[in-house]
């Protein structure tokens, strides 16, 4: 028995939200009496072996399979089923992003496990298997229970803390067999934004709306962020108007994303901005207008002229930063 | 093309959200039903824009009771040619997958499109379900579709961009934002639904998985604490001091 995670690498270097995962398979390792496995497909570095142990795997599936490169989710489910088999895991994590949206639900209707899709709680145990998931886009939590024998849980990232230890795992090289398969999928093109911080794993982010009028005016939002070590944003008005491009755009039919903190300057914060941001630790709302709906779902408030507030706020978080360093 | 469209039931996205019988169950009493709208506006719509190219066929699909009907004729007047209702209460993933592959094993489409998630639920299982139980390739949070003879060339969102790769038909695909601009139905089409087929099906038998016990709120923000604007400096202390994110 065990438990098993599926974790990823991303620029080289294993995902801090896959940190996150083995902690929390690790936890519900320790409550089932059983140990984490996790599974790592293509490359991985020492180092990453060495922080997957520290997040709290006993042991790790490495898995190199040329036909996997393409990552078709068709062809992981395969391997992940065959993995889960040899390790008789009863309890399978993702995270809910990109992969574990496109392999938990194939995954789940392979084995017949029960799928709990953006998880935000520790499973609990006592009178069956039960567990917490955000509903209504963020407006309500769902206490769940799973009551087949297999279950599959994909975390809501940034939901919980990692904790490291000074573990380590033991390294399997795993080998699948993928004979006579081969992926319907060709990946014609990449592109990756450039940023150095993708928005879904920013502990911080400042995002901004149609109040700071022009894109011309984004220096003092992106010169916020570079101060405080944030990723940028945006509302959904200024993505469509193309103010800023597509994938800063964060709400209901945007990116939804659960930051440390978040600082909305100009956004009045209609339901839908809320949606995809109310999951925030902190969030500070900056608007001329003291009626603004957000002010009702924030944690700080500042009503004034943006164009007059940010400019000092980029002053205060340098100089804030340069007593720090 | 034969295409399939699955949509769900959704609360409009303006719905105050309550529950009632002791928090167990979604408190409907003055909810506005809609089709959700990853269905309607980016899968079905995308879905008529390719048999206006190409002809062929749309149909609609939704697992749910009766009442289900009325956001069925929605879809319909948005332009969709048929409907099949699956008799049964969609409240876990895999059995509604179950259901909506049962229907179309035996129907031979070229394409299954479904919304990237419902807004209720927002769990993004059931492409990648179906995809599993009919043995198809599956390509979520698309955003651009465009289908030449018989090669599908699909943009999708993924983590931190975009990529683009391309798949023969038949595949099963999930919608997101760009895919296609939404349609307000026009009189015609909604007379035109009225008299359009709905077929109702029954449910397979099939487990149901998970289940929901109780409902919570989530929490709301203890009150806004405001700082002067004209000492925005305040605000970085506090947020190292009081809510120690920086």
């Amino acid at each position: 028995m065990a438990v098993l995670i599926y974790t990823e690498t991303a620029k080289g270097k294993i995902k801090k939200s896959s940190l996150e995962a083995v902690n929390y398979g690790n936890h519900i390792a320790a409550l089932t009496n059983t140990t984490a496995t996790a599974l790592i497909i293509g490359e991985a570095s020492n180092d990453d072996i060495v922080a997957l142990g520290n997040a709290g795997a006993k042991k790790i599936l490495h898995l190199k399979n040329d036909k996997l490169a393409s990552q078709d989710p068709q062809l992981l489910v395969i391997a992940t089923e065959q993995a889960a088999a040899a390790e008789n895991a009863e309890v399978i994590i993702f995270l809910h992003d990109f992969t574990g949206k496109a392999v938990a639900p194939r995954l789940s209707a392979s084995i017949k496990a029960g799928l709990i899709a953006g998880a935000v709680s520790y499973p609990v145990l006592e009178g069956g298997f039960s567990i917490k998931k955000n509903v209504f886009s963020g407006k309500a939590i769902a206490d769940y229970s799973i009551t087949s024998a297999k279950k599959i849980i994909s975390l809501l990232p940034n939901s919980f803390p990692v904790t490291l230890s000074e573990n380590t795992a033991e390294l399997v090289n795993f080998s699948v067999n993928l004979d006579g398969i081969e992926s319907r999928i060709k990946v014609k093109e990449v592109k990756k934004q450039t940023a150095e911080l993708s928005l879904p794993d920013a502990d911080l982010v400042v995002s901004a709306g149609r109040g700071m009028r022009g894109p011309e005016n984004w220096g003092m939002i992106e010169d916020l962020a570079k101060a405080l070590g944030a990723a940028t944003a945006c509302s959904r008005p200024v993505a469509d108007i193309g103010w800023r491009p597509h994938h800063e755009h964060v709400g209901q039919t945007g990116v939804a994303i659960r930051p440390n903190l978040y600082i909305a300057i100009g956004i009045s914060g209609a339901i839908q901005h809320l949606a995809g941001v109310n999951g925030s630790k902190t969030i500070v709302v900056i608007n001329k207008d003291p009626e603004a709906p957000f002010f009702k779902s924030a944690d700080y408030g500042i009503i004034g002229d943006a164009f007059e507030i940010v400019p000092k706020l980029v002053e205060a978080a340098k100089k804030f930063k340069s007593h720090q360093n | 093309m034969k295409i399939l469209v699955c949509i769900s039931k959704s609360p409009d996205t303006t719905t105050k959200i309550a529950f009632k019988e002791n928090n167990s169950q979604f408190d409907d009493a003055m909810v506005q039903y809609i089709v959700n709208p990853y269905d309607e506006w980016y899968a079905l719509v995308r879905a008529l824009e390719l048999k206006e190219t190409f002809g062929g066929n749309v149909t609609i699909i939704n697992v749910g009771l009766a009442e289900n009907d009325a956001i069925i004729r929605k879809a319909l007047a948005i332009g969709a040619d048929d409907a099949v209702r699956i008799d049964a209460d969609p409240s876990d993933a895999l059995y509604t997958a179950e259901q909506i592959s049962a229907y179309a094993k035996v129907q031979n489409f070229d394409l299954i499109l479904t919304g990237k998630e419902t807004i209720n639920y927002n769990g993004s299982a059931i492409g990648g379900m179906v995809a599993e139980l009919l043995g198809l390739p599956y390509v979520s949070l698309a955003t651009k579709l465009v289908i030449a003879v018989n090669t599908a060339t699909i943009e999708q969102d993924i983590d931190g961009g975009t990529q683009v790769v391309e798949c023969d038909l038949p595949l099963v695909i999930s919608a997101a934002k760009g895919m296609a601009e939404q349609r307000i139905p026009n009189m015609r089409g909604i007379m035109a639904a009225r008299t359009k087929s709905l077929t109702v099906v029954s449910a397979i038998d099939s487990p149901k998985l998970t289940a929901v016990k109780s409902y919570t709120l989530a929490e709301g923000r203890i009150d806004c604490k405001y700082i002067n604007s004209s000492e925005p400096e305040k605000l970085i202390e506090l947020l190292h001091t009081e809510a120690k994110v920086i």
